[in-house]
């Protein structure tokens, strides 16, 4: 993830740099075949689809932004919300479902204080998302934390790996 | 890996299969460690890096490139694909002795250094043990036992990232053979015959579907794999594309020769990263040894194969609505007809079919369709992999001939209930499919038996439930995730499943009507007979087989204020164990309702009447001596 991006990006002069957003568009083609790849690669980007930038390609691409807001609301993975720093999803597939991961998520929940709907803690350092099967089911249940899956997994070592997180972070932030 | 020359005819593959068996059998012992995701998840990479290093540590010199003939080194190391058994991962096979170790951790490397590779020796410790006895291969393990390998036949075995190590094991020589030795019509014959259903789940001959599109003219058609492998509780997608790649990739090239298709789509879940990984690199492989791209095999037909990456929508299963996806709008389904076969991707005929599907067409043509009707039964021919999960003991990717029982694949292969409690059913085809109880135990999976009682074979997902999970809440659960994903066209789905989960939730937290029970029925009849696509049409499956085999449990929410199973919360009281409270009065002192009492250094007493089931007791209470049952 490019971090210069989210640095400038998501402060209060969002949106106003749409250099890298034209690279993204010349890679992929301002054809409207490839709108769903040009939006991911704007979320790896910003880590969320900034509305400025769905007009811009809106324009880029000569579709209404209409059929823009209507595709990146309509996929679960994008979001027009900005996201955490650390991204935790837990699996709610059949078999975590049935291997009871609702202690899971209740102890995430807790831990990064999110109640109410809310996916994103205030200091915007985690996003936490239950999210439709990741195909880990011989290993349920499963959580994944930035990318890395953990497997027959408890509520006490996601906090934990949590914990970690944080601590590392704090240590990187002294530095 | 070396790169290599762009092959030109049937005979340079031939050759290149030569070498490369050659080459892996100047391989005196070959590591493998499991890359699939279930294994990576578990520290596989830890140990591959382990074994590596203890390698390096004993100065055992390592192929670097296992078809590097000339290298002197006859050890190899690297990833396989799934072999399936994900539960007992991290996995490691040693070749070609077949030794299959299980569980394996970083701190083993050194014993497998000196103990496999170096004195040729089994470590005892980490085989296969049931509890009486340790299995030294693969093919001696239970789990394996019962199972006929088709399709993951080389799964767990090749190296996924090595093109030559799939050319090793007649990779590619199905679609030399189409392309040198059958017409298309041939092709689509051949296939035909073979009796192969689609093994996405509705089960429409794959033959007939090629063929449908093979006879519309057309400037430009398309092939299409369905590899939005959604349904909760299925991976057997994901284990064909991360663990055998080439082998959908040739399929798909056959395809489109039949058909008359120059360009191919792979349409996969963002959520598989690995398998998109991998496929990417097996694509790039097939291209630079001329096995995809322009002229393959140095004839006049061509075939590019590009990925899509998927952005979150179960109804992208279906494929109309891929198809949008594809073409960059949402993906929303519209009615059929005109069929993809007339009338698909950008408005040209295309072929779309599911990973499992095309992963099983160059077996076809290499042994023909007699030996592949030598599998499964004659309605349902060849095998099925089902992934085996929840409550049973052998955890995993199977595959089985269609027509196995239920009861073989629960109780023999999955080795039964893993926590001692009783089974109580069996769901399968996920969000869109239906339980199966203990009276279905001798029923054959096909996709007509299956259908007889109301299920599906879906997309394979086969998830065990024991006794202590409430029916109702699985209903629930279901319920929950189609209605999420009900992409909101037909007002009877959109509207439909929110009314039903409305009712659901309403049962499961003790707020039921008796009358919800009809309304439920009439609601999701409905919705099944009111919807375009099969996501509306079958949403209700779940709830309709639960009320049909489990309408006891939804009474004993409504009427008697239980949960059977014990699982829903609402029906749970909290209480205080006497021998283990210390009376410090804590928990007392939290309670927002003031429904515990007692006297200090007594055990303290909780009134159920008074409690609002809050959990800040047992929040509270240092000893554990506050419990929900």
């Amino acid at each position: 993830m490019a971090q210069s991006a989210v640095l400038t990006d998501s402060g209060p002069k969002a949106g106003r740099n749409f250099s890298r957003v034209q690279e993204i568009i010349k890679d992929y083609g301002a054809t409207e075949s490839a709108l769903i790849p040009i939006l991911q690669k704007v979320q790896d980007e910003y880590r969320y689809l900034p509305e400025e930038i769905l007009t811009f390609v809106a324009t880029a691409l000569d579709i209404p932004p209409a059929t823009v807001y209507g595709v990146a609301t309509f996929y679960a993975q994008f979001s027009l919300e900005p996201k955490g720093k650390h991204i935790i999803k837990c699996c709610d597939g059949t078999a975590c479902h049935v291997r009871k991961n609702q202690t899971i998520i209740n102890a995430i929940e807790q831990r990064l204080n999110l109640s109410d709907g809310r996916q994103t803690t205030d200091d915007h350092r985690f996003t936490f998302e239950i999210v439709s099967c990741i195909g880990a089911c011989a290993l349920a249940p499963a959580v994944v934390i930035d990318g890395r899956v953990y497997g027959q997994t408890t509520p006490e070592r996601i906090v934990a790996a949590i914990d970690e997180i944080e601590e590392a972070d704090k240590a990187e932030a002294a530095q | 890996m070396t790169p290599f020359a762009k092959l030109n005819s049937p005979s340079e593959l031939d050759a290149l299969k030569r070498k490369a068996i050659s080459a892996i059998s100047g391989c005196a012992t070959r590591v493998l460690v499991c890359g699939g995701t279930g294994c990576m998840a578990s520290g596989s990479p830890k140990v591959l890096e382990a074994l590596q290093s203890a390698l390096e540590k004993h100065s055992v010199p390592v192929r670097a490139d296992i078809m590097n003939e000339e290298d002197e080194a006859a050890i190899s190391i690297g990833y396989s694909g799934c072999p399936g058994y994900c539960q007992v991962g991290p996995i490691v096979r040693i070749l070609p002795a077949d030794y299959f170790y299980t569980h394996v951790k970083p701190e083993d490397a050194e014993e497998i250094v000196t103990q496999t590779v170096l004195g040729g020796q089994p470590v005892q410790r980490l085989l296969f043990n049931d509890g009486s006895e340790s299995y030294a291969t693969r093919d001696d393990l239970p789990f394996y036992k019962d199972q006929v390998n088709v399709v993951l036949a080389d799964c767990g075995v090749v190296e996924p990232g090595d093109i030559r190590d799939y050319i090793s094991r007649d990779g590619y020589r199905a679609l030399a053979e189409a392309l040198y030795g059958l017409t298309p019509e041939a092709v689509v014959a051949e296939v035909t015959e073979s009796g192969l259903r689609g093994r996405g789940g509705a089960g429409f001959s794959t033959g007939r579907k090629w063929g449908f599109t093979q006879v519309v003219k057309s400037d430009k058609k398309y092939v299409v794999c369905n590899a939005d492998e959604g349904d909760p509780g299925a991976f057997m997608d994901e284990s064909i594309m991360e663990g055998n790649p080439h082998a959908l990739l040739e399929g798909m090239a056959i395809a489109g020769y039949a058909i008359g298709a120059d360009e191919g789509y792979i349409y996969v879940r963002a959520e598989y990263p690995l398998a998109i990984e991998r496929l990417r690199t097996a694509i790039s492989q097939a291209e630079q040894a001329g096995l995809l791209g322009d002229r393959i095999l140095g004839g006049p037909f061509s075939f590019h194969i590009r990925i899509k990456e998927g952005a979150g929508a179960f109804v992208c299963g279906e494929e109309t609505a891929l198809i949008s996806s594809i073409e960059g709008q949402r993906g929303m389904p519209r009615p059929k007809p005109p069929f993809p076969a007339n009338s698909g991707l950008w408005g040209k005929p295309t072929v779309v079919n599911n990973v499992e599907t095309f992963a099983n067409v160059s077996k076809i043509i290499l042994n023909g369709a007699e030996w592949f009707r030598s599998f499964g039964i004659e309605s349902s021919p060849g095998t099925k992999v089902f992934a085996l999960t929840g409550d049973v003991v052998n955890t995993g990717l199977i595959e089985v001939p269609m027509g196995t029982t239920v009861g073989d694949v629960v109780f023999k292969i999955g080795g039964g209930i893993r926590t001692g409690k009783a089974f109580k059913a069996v769901q399968i085809g996920g969000p869109s499919g239906a339980c199966l109880t203990e009276e279905h135990l001798d029923l054959p999976l096909d996709y007509d038996s299956l259908r007889s009682v109301g299920a599906m074979v879906g997309s394979g997902g086969l998830v065990v439930m024991d006794e202590s999970t409430c029916m109702v809440e699985i209903a629930r659960f279901f319920m929950s995730f189609t209605q999420k994903e009900s992409c909101g066209k037909c007002v009877l789905c959109r509207e439909g499943t929110r009314r039903m989960l409305d009712i659901l939730t309403r049962i499961v937290s003790g707020r039921g009507k008796v009358e919800d029970i009809d309304l439920l029925e009439e609601l999701a009849l409905t919705v099944r007979d009111g919807s375009l696509c099969g996501l509306g049409k079958s949403a209700p499956n779940p709830v309709i087989s639960t009320l049909k085999h489990f309408r006891d449990e939804y009474l004993a929410h409504i009427v008697d204020g239980v949960c059977p199973a014990g699982e829903c919360d609402a029906f749970k009281t909290y209480s205080i164990i006497e021998e283990k409270c210390r009376g410090c009065g804590l928990c007392a002192k939290k309670c927002p309702a003031d429904a515990i009492s007692g006297e200090i250094k007594k055990p303290y007493v909780i009134n159920a009447d008074l409690c609002i089931k809050c959990g800040a007791c047992a929040d509270a209470c240092k000893f554990e001596a506050v419990t929900l049952g």
